[in-house]
């Protein structure tokens, strides 16, 4: 064998992998068929927020943010990490009710939070339409530039011996171990890691990964025009519908001073075209919190792909086919925070070692029971 | 948003756009023309509304008022969400404008190329600073050096020194021997002749040096030397703006936007000037860089042929057989020489959007790994100046174009009534 | 010269004729820098026809507005950055 480890795919979510792999002394090679991050992480808006849908994605999430802070004082300035928080704002009394819970559910888990009411929003956020009832602010946590940090973590995986190889494509997934690239070339390994987010059944036929499209828009720079990242709690209500395309209001602060505008989501269409009507209605959602938002001069806006998952958690671990095969994908909207907790997870994993969480919630054989297949085609398709 | 439905809509009212609208408007169908501008004529006859000076930019602005076209100004493409629609900014809010056929007629720009000192205050474009000096720029007394490349910077030393510039020195990089045969080519091409030899006269004791380019700009807080080199020795000449670009690039945005295919950088367009793309026509610079006469022949052709007027659009074949024979000996004549595509040092910015190195960019496999990693390319010009100098210094091919197709307000973006609940407009990629 | 708009550039009072843009106008009151770029430095106009965006000033409190491509109004308020 060549490689202990090949990993396919430079996102991220692979770049953290190769990086913690290669951190553990494994041999590490990393192949990308396009460029380092250019592929879902370029879509990513590159927030680092603890969440609490589940307990494992709190689990998941609040790890791999503390990661973060603890990698932040080595990271180059062009990851423009910014610890500017998360305000979670609140529209109306129904919504407040979900600031308290989350309050709770946070400060009953040890995660520094502080309930805002409608003046505190205001103090803080004075661009925001002025009757808000409240919010929850979460100051630790932040925001970066994803394609930097994917860069990065692949330099310190260069550093430990990792070797990284762009514009080569994988085509399968050798149950035997390694890797057949496009143009019938083998490499070997002991272990194979698929790191290809929306695109992984391409490679591991059946996994239950769904497309997830995204648009985002960018503006010029407008320092302090918004100093959170901000995030309406109906977000909740649209993120957890899986079926129909949604928008939520979600604006972050980029340390450059430009403002990054999501969100909205779209299952199973595979184009990356601007939908301008979805996009109409991205930005609508938005003018409804920040009704100055339309005058600000945009300069872009693009699309990407995430990996959705049945259950809201990424796949993490190794393949129902073969031990040889193992998965890191899946991780939705919160690759970019999730990242480095996903690495820590798999080295821990392939190298026997104990996790500081707990990796079963995230493992591939979930799927098999059936259980979290009902109503989703591709795992219902494989269950035939 | 204020809505417009027309049958034929160009975009662009420079020499092409008029060229293409008054010929449409024969066919009696509704036209419109959109432009960025408050102006007629676009960058090459700029001014010309207010002040004429040329008796071409005249007639055909005379002509374009008798022909009842509509004409958007102000308004600034920033999008196609689908077939048959445009959305627009203009100051006064978001529009939407309907369309069966569509004529582009979107210009050039200049090309810049780094150079150390080229991001200080008073080095303009050539055009970009002749286009100022026509809408109020105070130039009278300034010591101006002109230098790139093209037979813009004739024509524009002649302008700035009519509104009093005094012209220090005009820099062509092109040797001598190559722009020999563009002179002899002149002489089949009377008018621009005459043009010639006026400019030529008027800038008597002016020198007009062949092989020569800019190395450096210095200043501190805007250009005050520019030093020059002939490749053998270099020498530094005091000033107060440096007009220095080297050609023009065309605008294709939009068809890119639009999925016009491309050949060689230019739009791809038949004999009927229609583009790839099935009722989008193009004509003028985005189609090769020929100048006026050759974008109101290509404006024309494609007026006549997009509102079924093909006899008389073939009329006109063989006049622009001969103006396309003009464009091939002007790209020969300027073509660039080695050594202003490495003007740059490592520190030199590349991306003045962004404050980005060329040491920086060079370092990525590509446009687009480049863009992603370093921000080049992603500030509000949208990589249309660093892009260009990308294309030419690193040999990087820009990647496709995104709305806005530039920068405009977030409302821009938006595409339904504000209060109409009804159904999302389809996107393009499915129509 | 008919001098009939006044506007003011970073407060201080210009008149202007009609048909000038603010970009020019910026510059007869002596202005040099339209912008400070990223890294801190001076930037003025460069293409003079809307694309660059180097001639970004304020106008009327509207930031990122191109100077070059708007023509002076009675009262407008301009500010470089």
């Amino acid at each position: 064998m060549n490689h202990d480890v090949i990993i396919v795919g430079a996102g991220i979510v692979g770049a953290a992998c190769a990086a913690e792999c290669a951190r553990a002394g494994l041999k590490v090679l990393v192949l990308e068929r396009g460029t380092i991050g250019g592929g879902t992480t370029a879509a990513g808006m590159g927030h680092i927020v603890v969440m609490d849908d589940s307990e494992a994605q709190f689990a998941l999430s609040s790890f791999s943010r503390r990661l973060w802070h603890e990698l932040a004082p080595q990271l180059p300035a062009d990851v423009e990490f910014d610890a500017c928080g998360t305000l979670w704002v609140a529209a109306d009394e129904e919504e407040m009710a979900e600031v308290y819970r989350k309050q709770k559910f946070y400060s009953d888990r040890g995660v520094r939070v502080e309930v805002l009411d409608a003046e505190g929003v205001r103090r803080w956020e004075p661009n925001l339409r002025p009757n808000m009832a409240g919010g929850l602010r979460v100051p630790d946590d932040a925001v970066l530039y994803p394609p930097c940090a994917a860069r990065f973590l692949l330099e310190q995986a260069a550093r430990d011996g990792a070797e990284l190889r762009t514009g080569v494509e994988v085509v399968e997934l050798l149950p035997s171990g390694g890797v057949l690239l496009r143009d019938g070339t083998r490499l070997s390994a002991d272990r194979s890691v698929s790191a290809t987010g929306p695109w992984s059944p391409a490679l591991t036929p059946g996994l239950p990964v769904r497309k997830r499209k995204g648009h985002l828009v960018i503006t010029d720079r407008y320092p302090d025009y918004v100093r959170h990242q901000i995030v309406e709690l109906g977000y909740l209500k649209s993120a957890h519908s899986m079926g129909k395309d949604s928008v939520a209001f979600n604006i972050q602060p980029r340390k450059t001073g430009q403002m990054l505008i999501g969100s909205s989501r779209q299952f199973d269409v595979e184009d990356t075209a601007i939908d301008p009507g979805i996009l109409d209605r991205m930005l609508r959602r938005a003018a409804e919190y920040l009704p100055t938002v339309l005058r600000l001069s945009a300069i872009r806006a693009w699309t990407g792909h995430r990996a959705a998952t049945p259950d809201k958690l990424p796949i993490i671990g190794p393949s129902v086919a073969s031990e040889r095969i193992w998965l890191a994908t899946g991780h939705e909207g919160l690759g970019i925070t999730t990242s480095l907790g996903t690495g820590r997870l798999l080295a821990d994993l392939l190298l026997g070692r104990k996790s500081e969480i707990d990796p079963e919630p995230f493992k591939p054989e979930r799927f098999e029971s059936g259980k979290h297949a009902v109503g989703h085609e591709v795992a219902a398709k494989r269950a035939e | 948003m204020k809505t417009y439905h027309f049958e034929i809509v160009i975009v662009g009212a420079g020499p092409a756009g008029l060229a293409a609208a008054c010929a449409a408007a024969e066919s009696g169908k509704r036209v419109a023309v959109l432009d960025d501008t408050p102006w007629l004529g676009g960058q090459i006859w700029r001014g010309e509304q207010a002040r004429p000076s040329i008796s071409q930019a005249r007639k055909w602005i005379e002509r374009f008022r008798t022909t009842g076209v509509t004409l958007l100004d102000r308004t600034s493409v920033v999008a196609v969400p689908r077939r048959g629609l445009l959305t627009a900014e203009h100051p006064e809010g978001p529009r939407a404008i309907r369309w069966q056929q569509l004529i582009l007629a979107t210009g050039a720009r200049e090309l810049f190329l780094p150079f150390p000192g080229w991001t200080l205050p008073g080095v303009m474009g050539p055009g970009g600073m002749q286009s100022l000096v026509k809408n109020g720029w105070p130039v009278a007394g300034q010591r101006v050096v002109v230098a790139g490349s093209g037979p813009l910077l004739l024509a524009v030393a002649d302008g700035l020194s009519k509104h009093g510039a005094r012209i220090v020195s005009i820099n062509e990089q092109a040797p001598f021997a190559q722009v020999a045969g563009f002179g002899l080519t002149l002489l089949a091409h009377p008018s621009k002749l005459w043009q010639g030899i006026q400019i030529k006269w008027r800038l008597l004791g002016i020198p007009y040096r062949l092989g020569v380019w800019p190395v450096a700009a210095e200043g501190d807080t805007q250009v005050r030397r520019v030093t020059l080199t002939n490749g053998e020795k270099n020498w530094t000449e005091n000033c107060d703006a440096l007009a220095c670009g080297f050609g023009l690039v065309p605008n294709v945005e939009l068809a890119l936007a639009l999925g016009c295919r491309l050949q060689n950088g230019f739009v791809q367009v038949d004999k009927w000037q229609a583009t790839t793309v099935d009722d989008v026509f193009c004509c003028g610079e985005p189609t090769g860089i020929g100048g006026a006469d050759c974008a109101l022949i290509e404006g024309l052709v494609a007026g006549y042929a997009a509102t079924g007027q093909r006899s008389r659009a073939a009329d006109l074949f063989y006049k622009r057989a001969h103006w396309h024979h003009f464009r091939e000996r002007l790209a020969k004549a300027f073509a660039l020489r080695t050594e202003v595509r490495q003007l740059a040092s490592d520190d030199t910015i590349l991306c003045r959007c962004e404050d980005v190195t060329l040491a920086r960019v060079r370092r990525f496999s590509g446009w687009r790994d480049a863009k992603l990693q370093s921000r080049c390319g992603m500030g509000p010009c949208q990589g249309r100046i660093c892009g260009a100098a990308a294309k030419v210094v690193l040999g990087w091919e820009m990647e496709s174009v995104r709305p806005p197709i530039l920068p405009a307000r977030v409302e821009a973006l938006l595409v339904l009534n504000g209060n109409s609940n009804g159904p999302a407009a389809s996107p393009l990629s499915k129509t | 010269m008919d001098e009939s708009i006044e506007l003011r550039v970073n407060g201080t009072p210009v008149k202007v004729p009609p048909g000038t843009v603010v970009a020019a106008a910026v510059a007869r009151a002596g202005v040099v820098k339209f912008r400070t770029s990223v890294l801190a430095a001076p930037r003025g106009p460069l293409c003079g026809m809307g694309i660059c965006m180097e001639c970004r000033v304020i106008i009327n409190g509207d930031a990122h507005s191109r100077s070059c491509q708007t023509l002076c109004a009675p009262g407008m308020d301009v500010w470089t950055t």
